[in-house]
């Protein structure tokens, strides 16, 4: 694996799936009475928080502490940023603190980028979400999810739904998914899709109807009023209607097919209630996969003397020798 | 049989983090002489020290100690350490099946996140932890691995057994004893007592995972 995560393009196919298995090791850490490992003991780990976040900081945050390492937890608001320090000066401080991994999220896309690539810290940095570009750790932990219930993703029909435009989770979950196999549907108004979507490696439809019923997987958008500054369609009401999953686009999916939301959900706008809380719904599970699977990249990354290797496939077949 | 010619440069090159220790170890003034001494039979591929049948022999007597030593199977719990523990406990367990009846809990214990010399490495793969439903908690856990050496994986063992609940008892069973203890650690029940140089490398194949049943000593030291 590379020294940083900061795209889901990134992963190489064998890298993605030893994060996968990685991560179903770590999964099974929640169900002892010690959730706790000694891998990363006397590592630094820095959540520098730009945004808003629940779920992604305390994952994070829950995840390097499972693995024993020592968090501090960075939130824009009430550090110096709210005094016009800029995002160099901050690094040169995490830097100066011995920080061994910075998990970043930040507004504008390429943050992360820029601090991996600009020599100010030598740590490894960790995308949690820039702007409208990546955040591959959540797609990470839906490829984890779908690979729980699904097996292989080989072949498997994933249809992602809704504001395309402002998501860094379907760009990532588009990437990783085609890098692992499967066939991505983005399925949005023609207004909520990005400029340049042609190049990538998905199919587009405007029709959630046609596309659902052949769907394995479909994964609802939250539409991101917040990063909206034109109207993108006519009301909430319509957009519902068209791109919504309700009670009776659920009865047309096919009897394995799960639905997953990233969250927060706004329920009633992409989700309905009875939607999110039906036995479909994986969306509280990926929560607590996202610990598991935040705790595989930080011990891929951190936990030997380098990231770990995949070049060598060949790896148990002459292993054991003592004990 | 086993040996193919890559065996000498794959203790090397691979990842095996078992593989190493013969690697990282600096070769010290006593063992020279070793070295020119110890090899009876220097066949490339190294020598069979035991076969198929002095394997399951061994498993067989560790199987009958064990349940001597216990007084039978009760609250017997065999933890086998990946990769080629594992498939180890498993037959113990199935010796002791058919002399006991009943069946034996089998589970698998990884300890690479225990090992000392984790940062010493790039990050390592991890190998499966299954632990039987009921837990380890007053049990009487045997811990099974192939080759006992420095004794540092199974001090890792009891490390990553600490984490996951309160024995009544552990023990160790190994199908090799080769010697060099860097730990205070003993086995409970051993297979077969090798001496060995340290320039030699011990390498267990098992049918499970390796295709063949065999304990071969090779030579690492020698083209050094």
């Amino acid at each position: 694996m590379k020294r940083h995560l900061l795209s889901a393009a990134d992963l190489t196919r064998d890298e993605a799936e030893l994060v996968l298995s990685t991560a179903e090791e770590m999964r099974s850490l929640a169900d002892r009475p010690i959730k706790k490992l000694p891998a990363l003991r006397g590592r630094t780990i820095v959540n520098l928080f730009f945004e808003d976040s629940t779920r992604t900081r305390i994952s994070f945050e829950a995840a390097g502490k499972r693995l024993s390492a020592d968090v501090i937890n960075f939130a824009a608001k009430g550090s110096s940023l709210s005094k016009g320090e800029s995002l160099k000066d901050t690094a040169l401080t995490l830097e100066a603190m011995g920080a061994d991994a910075v998990v970043v999220r930040h507004g504008a896309s390429g943050a992360p980028h820029r601090l991996a690539s600009s020599n100010w810290i030598r740590s490894s940095v960790v995308n949690a979400g820039d702007g409208t570009h990546e955040h591959p750790t959540q797609a990470l932990l839906d490829a984890f999810t779908m690979w729980r219930h699904l097996g292989s993703l080989d072949g498997r029909r994933v249809a992602i739904v809704g504001d395309v435009l402002h998501s860094r989770v379907a760009r990532s979950n588009a990437l990783l998914l085609h890098t692992l196999g499967a066939q991505v549907t983005l399925v949005s108004p023609p207004t909520l899709l990005p400029v340049g979507v042609e190049t990538w490696p998905v199919e587009t439809s405007y029709d959630l109807d046609a596309v659902i019923p052949k769907a394995d997987v479909v994964m609802m958008l939250r539409v991101q009023q917040e990063r909206m500054h034109a109207a993108f369609f006519p009301t909430a009401r319509e957009y519902s209607r068209r791109y919504g999953l309700d009670g009776r686009r659920m009865a047309s999916l096919q009897d394995h097919t799960i639905v997953m939301h990233p969250g927060p959900m706004v329920r009633g706008m992409e989700i309905t209630a009875d939607v999110a809380d039906s036995d479909r719904s994986v969306i509280v599970e990926q929560v607590t996969n996202g610990v598991a699977v935040r705790m595989a990249v930080l011990y891929l990354l951190l936990g030997g003397s380098q990231p770990a290797e995949t070049e060598q496939p060949a790896e148990t077949d002459t292993e054991g020798a003592d004990a | 049989m086993l040996g193919s010619p890559s065996i000498h440069s794959a203790s090397f090159n691979e990842p095996s983090r078992e593989a190493e220790k013969e690697v990282r170890r600096p070769v010290t003034a006593p063992e020279p002489a070793a070295g020119d001494t110890a090899p009876q039979s220097t066949h490339p591929e190294g020598r069979v020290v035991l076969d198929a049948r002095d394997i399951s022999r061994a498993l067989t007597r560790i199987a009958h100690e064990i349940l001597e030593r216990n007084k039978g199977a009760q609250d017997l719990l065999l933890l086998g350490i990946p990769s080629r523990g594992v498939p180890l406990a498993h037959r113990i367990a199935e010796k002791i099946a058919a002399v006991e009846g009943g069946s034996v809990p089998v589970g698998s214990l990884d300890v690479t996140m225990y090992r000392d010399d984790l940062r010493l490495k790039p990050a390592r793969t991890l190998l499966p932890t299954e632990i039987p439903a009921d837990g380890v908690d007053d049990k009487v856990v045997v811990l099974v691995d192939d080759v006992l050496f420095s004794g540092r994986t199974i001090r890792a063992a009891l490390d990553a057994l600490n984490d996951l609940g309160r024995p009544q008892a552990v023990r160790l069973a190994v199908l090799v004893d080769r010697g060099h203890r860097e730990l205070p650690i003993r086995a409970d029940f051993v297979g077969k007592n090798l001496p060995t140089s340290l320039v030699e490398r011990v390498r267990v194949t098992l049918a499970d995972t390796d295709g063949t049943d065999a304990v071969v000593i090779e030579e690492t030291g020698a083209d050094r």
